[in-house]
């Protein structure tokens, strides 16, 4: 900041271009400033033991792109099924992600989740994990630098905030919404991320093998669609709900994000068994199995009881389906995700129903499809456990059954959906009553991309 | 008959159409236009202040029989104005304008009863 300041004092005797350079340089020092302070404090980072598997780093480099590209995917998925008037603010609620939860994962994110337990297993943390100054050279067991490992998970954590805004779409204000997913990633998603996927975390260690979330069903969808529907309730509907019609202003981008989230679901997947072989493969054949299962049974079921077989809904057919694969893409065969698949969409198209009925508005169903689906998808998935885990785990614990292991998802399942909703419901209320979370009138009135950014998605289109 | 054109803020757009409800008038056209007025806005791209020249707008157009045509001006009036007391640069006009004639393509009947 004191490069600045000199840079600022020197403004008066020099032109504008001369301004404009000193400035930049200004701001170079004084970023390198921070880097040198940051990487002074690294010099012990430990050295590798492992060597680098460069089949497994190679397929991990990849699924952190493909998770990555998820997020726009996400973007296009619900920039389409806004309004015209709400676009670039409801596409900003998941690039926005990608900015915030990306910075606070290196400064604190990657330490609460996959430190050692600290406050009684509530989180994580590891001082090396600081700014990620420590892992400079590692390379984890599984033979790939704990970079992309780091890199990896790091996008799991931009994405399940940026599900949450499905639920509340079109009428929260901007800054709080910044505020609140930086609050609520490390207050609900890190600890959850610790106790699910950490070596030491309580739920990873519960019965024979731990509970089964391979890919993020109680940590991602679970959280993500309970804390949804926590904030959409409390904040209340959009003006005009449900009488006003409102109305999808652009399919065929919610169109092309659904196919974007399905080909970054194979990262997603596959990626999590952290390594390029057997296990990789066995996740995408169930990844792909019940994608196309949940779409084809949601236009099913949408054309019997409709008449007719909407894009949209093969589209939340194949989230559906993804969704609830997720936490079932390590241990199921491809029949069972071909019944995940089923299950899911039915039980989704059951539950969004059942929303209209009762009238809240969770807006593009972050609830509906990745609530459900994700609880659907990790209790289910019980009963498709392939043969080869359970004998693991009966070995591990003599005994051990599909009912005993049916008690422990359902325990998850349970505190992830208890925790959520208390945390996200207090943080909703401070974030309310502090920055005011849901837009006034006249900002949703005039929309989003007017009120917050000051921009226009498209020229001239239909109006509303 | 008189034909009503309204040119309105797209904000105030989810109010007028509401408040037209409200007073039975439901048969409306509401397209987007741009045009100039005395209002003068300024947008940011890039961090730069631009003032675009055409500016955009809702125009509505509504066929009403004589006797409706107060109440639909009453009713625009009101919900179209950006502040309750006097309204602020930019709320936008209404015309009217004689209707010669109002032909219902279903049925083909004429006048004010196609209305």
């Amino acid at each position: 900041m004191i490069f600045y300041h000199i840079c600022r004092a020197k403004l008066y005797f020099l032109n504008s271009k001369q301004v404009f350079s000193m400035y930049v340089s200004g701001k170079r020092a004084f970023v390198l400033i921070i880097v040198l302070f940051a990487l002074s404090s690294s010099a012990f980072a430990s050295g590798g033991k492992a060597t680098v598997d460069t089949g497994a780093t190679a397929w991990m480099l990849t699924s952190t792109a493909l998770v990555l590209l998820m997020v726009p995917g996400l973007a296009m998925f619900y920039g389409g099924l806004v309004r015209s008037k709400n676009v670039m603010g409801t596409i900003m609620h998941s690039y926005v992600a990608m900015g915030i939860i990306s910075v606070l994962w290196v400064i604190a994110g990657y330490g609460l989740c996959f430190g050692k337990s600290i406050l009684g297993g509530w989180c994580g943390w590891n001082p090396d994990y600081f700014f990620l100054k420590g892992i400079d050279n590692n390379i984890l067991d599984a033979g790939v630098p704990e970079y992309v490992f780091s890199m990896f998970q790091s996008k799991f954590a931009i994405i399940t905030p940026a599900l949450i805004a499905g639920a509340f779409a079109e009428r929260v204000s901007f800054k709080a919404y910044c505020i609140f997913i930086a609050i609520w990633s490390l207050l609900v998603y890190d600890p959850l991320c610790h106790w699910v996927w950490a070596s030491d975390g309580f739920i990873y260690n519960l019965g024979a093998k731990g509970a089964i979330d391979f890919a993020g069903g109680t940590v991602v969808h679970i959280s993500a669609g309970v804390s949804g529907l926590v904030a959409a309730l409390y904040l209340g509907s959009r003006r005009g709900h449900p009488f006003q019609v409102i109305r999808p202003n652009n399919l065929v981008i919610t169109m092309l994000g659904a196919g974007l989230l399905w080909v970054g679901w194979f990262g997603f997947n596959a990626g999590s068994s952290i390594s390029s072989g057997l296990g990789t493969a066995q996740a995408l054949a169930a990844t792909q199995v019940a994608a196309a299962t949940g779409s084809i049974t949601w236009v099913i079921i949408e054309g019997l009881h409709q008449g007719k077989a909407t894009a949209l809904g093969f589209a939340s057919g194949i989230l559906a389906g993804l969704v609830a694969v997720t936490p079932a893409a390590g241990v199921v065969q491809p029949y069972g995700a071909m019944c995940l698949g089923m299950a899911a969409s039915g039980i989704c198209y059951l539950a969004i129903m059942t929303k209209n009925k009762l009238g809240y508005d969770d807006s593009l169903d972050a609830f509906g499809i990745h609530g459900v689906g994700g609880i659907a998808g990790a209790i289910l998935l019980t009963f498709f456990i392939r043969h080869s885990w359970m004998t693991e785990a009966s070995a591990l614990s003599p005994g051990w059954n599909l009912w005993k292991q049916l008690g422990i998802q359902a325990a998850a399942v349970g505190i992830a959906i208890a925790y959520s909703a208390m945390v996200t419901l207090a943080l909703v209320y401070a974030v309310d009553k502090i920055f005011g979370f849901k837009s006034s009138e006249t900002d949703e009135m005039a929309g989003l991309d007017r009120s917050y950014h000051g921009e226009r998605a498209y020229g001239m289109l239909n109006p509303s | 008959m008189k034909l009503i054109t309204a040119i309105i803020r797209e904000t105030q757009l989810d109010k007028v159409r509401e408040a037209l409800i409200a007073a039975e008038i439901t048969r409306i056209t509401v397209s987007r236009v741009s045009g100039h007025g005395q209002q003068r806005v300024e947008e940011i791209h890039r961090g730069q202040r631009v003032v675009p020249d055409l500016i955009p707008k809702i125009k509505i157009e509504i066929a009403v029989n004589d006797a409706f045509v107060d109440i639909t001006i009453f009713t625009i009036l009101k919900s179209a104005r950006t502040s309750e007391l006097e309204g602020n640069l930019g709320d936008g006009k209404i015309f009217i304008t004689p209707l010669e004639e109002c032909i219902r393509i279903r049925t083909g009947e004429r006048g004010g009863s196609a209305i």
